[in-house]
């Protein structure tokens, strides 16, 4: 194999691919990238057995051929070399090592054969649906903070995803995370195709590759799963990624519907306060009290060591008085999702679940569970 | 390093504090042969003070009969020496041993059990010796700790060295045990320094000779490599810090990750570790020496059951709570197993512990023997953020419920009053 590159394209691909390559790898082949060049393309791959990417890149081939290289330091290689020079890629079959030269560098490295690369079967993906970056941007920014990390419970290590109907009976593609302390689910318009689609459960490290892929993507991405695989394919960029096996929580059980205490509040103004309260406490994990009265929202937190925080804000709230508690990291994780300027919340008591919803989004709903304080 | 006495070098008296000028072997005041002698003496204020023979120390100390006997505190046929006494180690045995092999490398030693509230009640006299010294104390456990010295030289009219001398001196006198203390510019030379010169010791290294010293130590010293690391250091051919001082930062981290910035540095004789007085505890865990090696899942079970009780109550009791969960085996021809898992909220409930102790268990129950059993959590918060209501698993809930009624009923009528049945299986 021997091919042409500008440095920037090749740098480009390599960051995306490298990303999903774990630092430490029992199996040597799975620190490797797989490169094959033909065509005026070439295709480089990457996975760590349950993620699978690949992406396309032009280039100038003089000499098809492909091999796998280890994925971290060709792309340390390539990130160092001269912006804007042009890169020869050179598998010497004889000498069993890749070259790669740019100006006046040259490196050599030990490779493993293309055909000791594992390959994801992907079987058959019955299901397929387009949907908007924007929208799937969205759709993991709202929910992904929620995602269970607790391995035991691995059926919550995901978001999962599945066709619903909202609440006036439209139809929604639907995502849900869930820690077991805060729920967050998000709606989007349900995409054609996407209706017969199982419920399914998309691991976290997928969602987070996933998400850094698309960041400056406007386009559609295609969609398409079975109960065990799901591809996301857009630009020149394949994921699959392996699915959770198990069976996500009938979470509409855990939404609360008598919830009659209702407290609006610009979401910004609350955020920066909460945040400044919590200041007092150095600890990892702090609790904020709210204590709510007609028009009026005070915020404290007390610390044993450190002393005591209060902040008074003028709300909209017409019930009666009452104080329940909430880990302010968690309460300040939903505030950052909600984008429209006024956050409804609605309290049942100090011990039950409390609800948070975006005004100008009716797809946003998250649910806290209160603390002691 | 201690030299012999040159009349260049600052030196005093260790028993009467006097400062020496002529080129002597003894003290021409006291006549003790104690003199101590470095460039850097009276600049050096971070030190280890380690109690000798802890244990051992204290059961002679209170039973004098004892004194010329070979000791060893540590229990049952099963268990491990906890502490021996000097005379015991001419024998080969050595703490953490387990007792089969020191009854037979030592047959003629007395054994005693440990009895740790006496040994922690020394402890707590001791320290309170350090505290009198300087704010700056870090106990790293029952036996040492480090000091930092700092800006006292005012305080005690005199320099952390001669003060030390002194407390050395106090400690054997008001309490009846010695201690070997090291002093040096950093708490991993200051350790190392400690070691050195055992028991009643009194140990430096200076700035001056920390890299030339280090050198021809084998690279187990340096803090963090244990068996693991360090026969995976020795298959890569670095047995001596000296090694280390020729390697770069860049090769090491990435051979070794975060170990290998210390390995660097520490090989360098740098270690900016501060001594920090907190001592709240990082990790509580509860283990225990099985009767016999066992492999069965269902008496393991029953074990660990026991353990997470005790271990709860130590976290009630201390007003904790954890979020990571280590479940620790030893296997019968000694390798240690562990696995640990974290959880999305902290928890103190022996259930729960429990819950995720099995978990763990489960998938180890393969047939291999074990012969010690223990569970640890860390990663603490108080106990505000324990056990909060769970969305999902409301079955936990209740487990909580039923915990922290049954805690109320033992808070009134003694610990032994109401228990699971799994107890009594």
């Amino acid at each position: 194999m021997k091919l042409n590159i500008e440095r920037g394209a090749l740098l480009k691909s390599l960051g995306h691919i490298q990303s999903v390559v774990e630092r430490r790898n029992t199996i040597p082949i799975l620190s490797n990238v797989l490169l094959e060049g033909e065509d005026g393309r070439l295709n480089l791959a990457a996975t760590d057995l349950d993620i699978a990417i690949g992406e396309t890149v032009a280039v100038e081939t003089e000499e098809a051929g492909g091999i796998t290289a280890p994925a971290h330091t060709l792309y340390d290689i390539v990130r160092k070399l001269p912006e804007g020079s042009q890169v020869e890629l050179y598998y010497d079959v004889d000498s069993g090592r890749l070259t790669i030269s740019a100006g006046r560098s040259r490196f050599t490295l030990a490779c493993l054969p293309r055909e000791d690369f594992p390959i994801m079967s992907e079987g058959e993906l019955p299901v397929s649906f387009k949907v908007t970056g924007v929208n799937l941007k969205r759709l993991i920014d709202k929910t992904r903070f929620a995602v269970s990390t607790e391995e035991t419970r691995y059926y919550l290590n995901g978001i999962y995803l599945h066709a619903a109907s909202d609440d006036n009976g439209e139809a929604v593609l639907r995502g849900v995370a869930t820690d077991g302390h805060r729920l967050a689910r998000f709606d989007v318009d349900q995409p054609d195709g996407a209706a017969d689609m199982p419920g399914i459960i998309v691991p976290r490290k997928a969602v987070g590759e996933l998400r850094k892929l698309i960041d400056e993507y406007e386009g559609d991405v295609e969609v398409s799963l079975s109960d065990t695989k799901i591809r996301f394919s857009f630009a020149d960029i394949v994921l699959t990624s392996k699915l959770i096996d198990g069976t996500f929580p009938d979470y509409s059980r855990v939404i609360p519907e008598g919830n009659d205490k209702n407290m609006e509040v610009d979401s910004k103004i609350l955020a920066e306060a909460v945040d400044r309260v919590s200041t007092i406490s150095t600890d990892k994990t702090r609790s904020v009290k709210l204590a709510m009265q007609a028009g009026q929202l005070n915020l404290s937190v007390n610390s044993p060591e450190h002393g005591t925080a209060r902040e008074e804000l003028s709300v909209s709230y017409e019930s009666e008085e009452m104080e329940i508690g909430f880990n302010s990291r968690y309460l300040l994780d939903i505030l950052a999702q909600i984008e429209g300027d006024v956050v409804q919340v609605s309290f049942a008591d100090a011990a039950a679940p409390t609800i948070l919803k975006d005004l100008t989004d009716e797809g946003a709903l998250y649910v806290l569970m209160p603390m002691r304080v | 390093m201690n030299t012999e006495p040159k009349t260049d070098q600052p030196t005093f008296c260790r028993d009467c504090l006097t400062d020496i000028q002529e080129s002597s072997s003894s003290c021409p005041n006291c006549a003790s042969p104690r003199l101590i002698s470095h460039d850097e003496i009276h600049d050096l204020n971070i030190a280890h003070i380690d109690c000798d023979a802890f244990y051992a120390s204290i059961e002679k100390r209170d039973n004098p009969e004892l004194n010329t006997r070979p000791l060893i505190v540590g229990g049952g046929k099963r268990g491990v020496v906890s502490t021996c006494c000097y005379i015991a180690r001419t024998f080969g045995v050595k703490s953490a041993m387990p007792m089969f092999k020191a009854n037979k490398l030592c047959p003629n030693a007395i054994v005693i059990p440990p009895n740790m509230k006496k040994y922690s009640d020394v402890s707590k006299e001791v320290r309170e010796i350090f505290d009198a010294l300087t704010p700056i104390v870090e106990p790293i456990s029952i036996d040492e700790a480090f000091l930092d010295l700092s800006g006292t030289r005012k305080l005690h009219g005199m320099s952390a060295a001669k003060i030390l001398c002194m407390t050395a001196k106090k400690i054997e006198r008001e309490i009846g045990i010695t201690v070997s203390i090291g002093l040096s510019y950093n708490k991993f030379l200051a350790k190392l320094a400690s070691d050195m010169n055992k028991p009643n010791g009194f140990s430096i290294i200076g700035r001056s000779e920390a890299q030339k010293f280090l050198a021809t130590q084998p690279i187990s010293k340096i803090w963090g490599v244990g068996k693991v690391l360090n026969s995976k250091m020795n298959r890569a051919g670095i047995t001596q810090i000296g090694q280390l001082q020729k390697m770069e930062l860049r090769k090491l981290v990435k051979d070794y990750g975060v170990m290998g910035d210390r390995l660097y540095y520490f090989s360098r004789g740098e270690d900016s570790r501060v001594v920090t007085p907190q001592n709240k505890a990082k990790s509580v865990s509860n283990e225990i020496t099985l009767e016999q090696d066992i492999s069965d899942y269902n008496i393991l079970k029953q074990n660990l059951w026991r353990l997470c009780e005790k271990l709860s109550s130590r976290l009630k009791e201390k007003h904790l709570s954890a979020k990571t969960v280590t479940l620790k085996l030893k296997t019968s021809n000694f390798r240690t197993v562990s696995r640990a898992v974290t959880l999305d909220g902290y928890t103190q409930m022996a259930e729960i512990l429990y819950d995720q102790g099995i978990r763990l268990l489960k998938p180890e129950c393969n047939g291999l023997e074990y012969r010690l059993i223990g569970i640890g959590v860390s990663n603490f918060s108080d106990d505000q953020f324990s056990d909060l209501p769970d969305l999902i698993d409301r079955s936990k809930e209740n487990k909580i419920k039923a915990e922290k009624a049954m805690d109320k009923i033992r808070g009134k009528f003694g610990a032994g009053i109401i228990n699971k049945g799994r107890n009594f299986t």
